[in-house]
């Protein structure tokens, strides 16, 4: 499963527009997880994780920082996260089904606040960029 | 995981912003999970499945008719959905895994049109809703 030069276009030309408010749609995108599927909260009893903490904007910049460097290099999707896929194999050990539900909660978001440039074309690209970024994560637990 | 008064409030709310629109919506959201999820396709193979189609647009209503019986009956939606649950399980036999693909896109459909309203508390509310209707969809497979 890979990313056409058309899907490649539309998400790095969308990454544009997201960059700009990085931290706000990290923040927004974390707070929609933990409230639709509050079993995600479990990787996190180090946090607080009310609304407006700063530890969560920390976070959610992070995840979206790392997104970014993903679309960045999104002809070497594996190689830009490889450190991250090894955190998340030796280390997290996040269930894979949550990266299911961080793409979802992501996407809502970015429609939100994108309605014009998330088509139904974009919203397919970007969900199977999700995909593959998940799959790199995931691709070193065993 | 019952609905709880503050899900039902919300729910109700928004399908009462939507008014006669909600067939617009579930129809982009069809459009929008054959696109993203084309193994989706496989249970409208009798059907014009082309952007802008029709037959879209009339399944889109039907869905939209489903949905609009189910926020009507928040208090009995297994009584309220008998008759589709039964439809579903000895008819289209649909896999449950694709009725989360279309709340899916249902949901990023519903936050782009009305991003404002669309706050992490409206999308947990949506979601625990459309979990409830798939559960009753699908309850009578087995």
């Amino acid at each position: 499963m890979s990313l056409t030069k058309t899907e490649r276009a539309i998400i790095v030309s969308m990454w544009g527009k997201i960059a700009t408010q990085a931290d706000t749609i990290g923040t927004e995108t974390l707070e929609r997880l933990f409230l639709s599927y509050p079993q995600t909260k479990t990787y996190f009893p180090h946090f607080d994780l009310h609304a407006g903490s700063a530890q969560l904007r920390a976070h959610g910049s992070k995840v979206v920082a790392a997104v970014g460097d993903a679309v960045k290099s999104i002809d070497n999707i594996a190689g830009a996260l490889a450190k991250l896929s090894e955190l998340h194999a030796y280390i997290l050990r996040v269930d894979p089904v949550n990266f299911k539900l961080l793409s979802h909660c992501l996407l809502v978001t970015v429609a939100a606040r994108f309605p014009a440039d998330f088509t139904a074309e974009a919203h397919a690209a970007w969900d199977k960029f999700m995909s593959v970024v998940s799959s790199v994560l995931t691709e070193k637990y065993r | 995981m019952a609905l709880s008064a503050a899900d039902r409030a919300l729910v109700r709310a928004l399908w009462k912003k939507l008014g006669g629109n909600v067939g617009i919506y579930t129809t982009e959201a069809l459009e929008r999970t054959f696109l993203a999820f084309p193994s989706t396709k496989t249970y409208f193979p009798h059907l014009d499945l082309s952007p802008g189609s029709a037959q879209v647009k009339a399944l889109g209503q039907k869905v939209a008719e489903a949905l609009t019986l189910a926020v009507d009956h928040l208090d009995d939606l297994p009584g309220a959905l008998s008759a589709l649950s039964d439809l579903h399980a000895r008819k289209l036999r649909v896999d449950p895994a694709s009725f989360k693909l279309l709340g899916h896109c249902l949901l990023v459909t519903l936050a782009r049109h009305y991003p404002g309203d669309f706050s992490p508390a409206l999308q947990a509310s949506l979601d625990k809703f459309l979990s409830h209707v798939i559960s009753a969809l699908a309850s009578k497979y087995r």
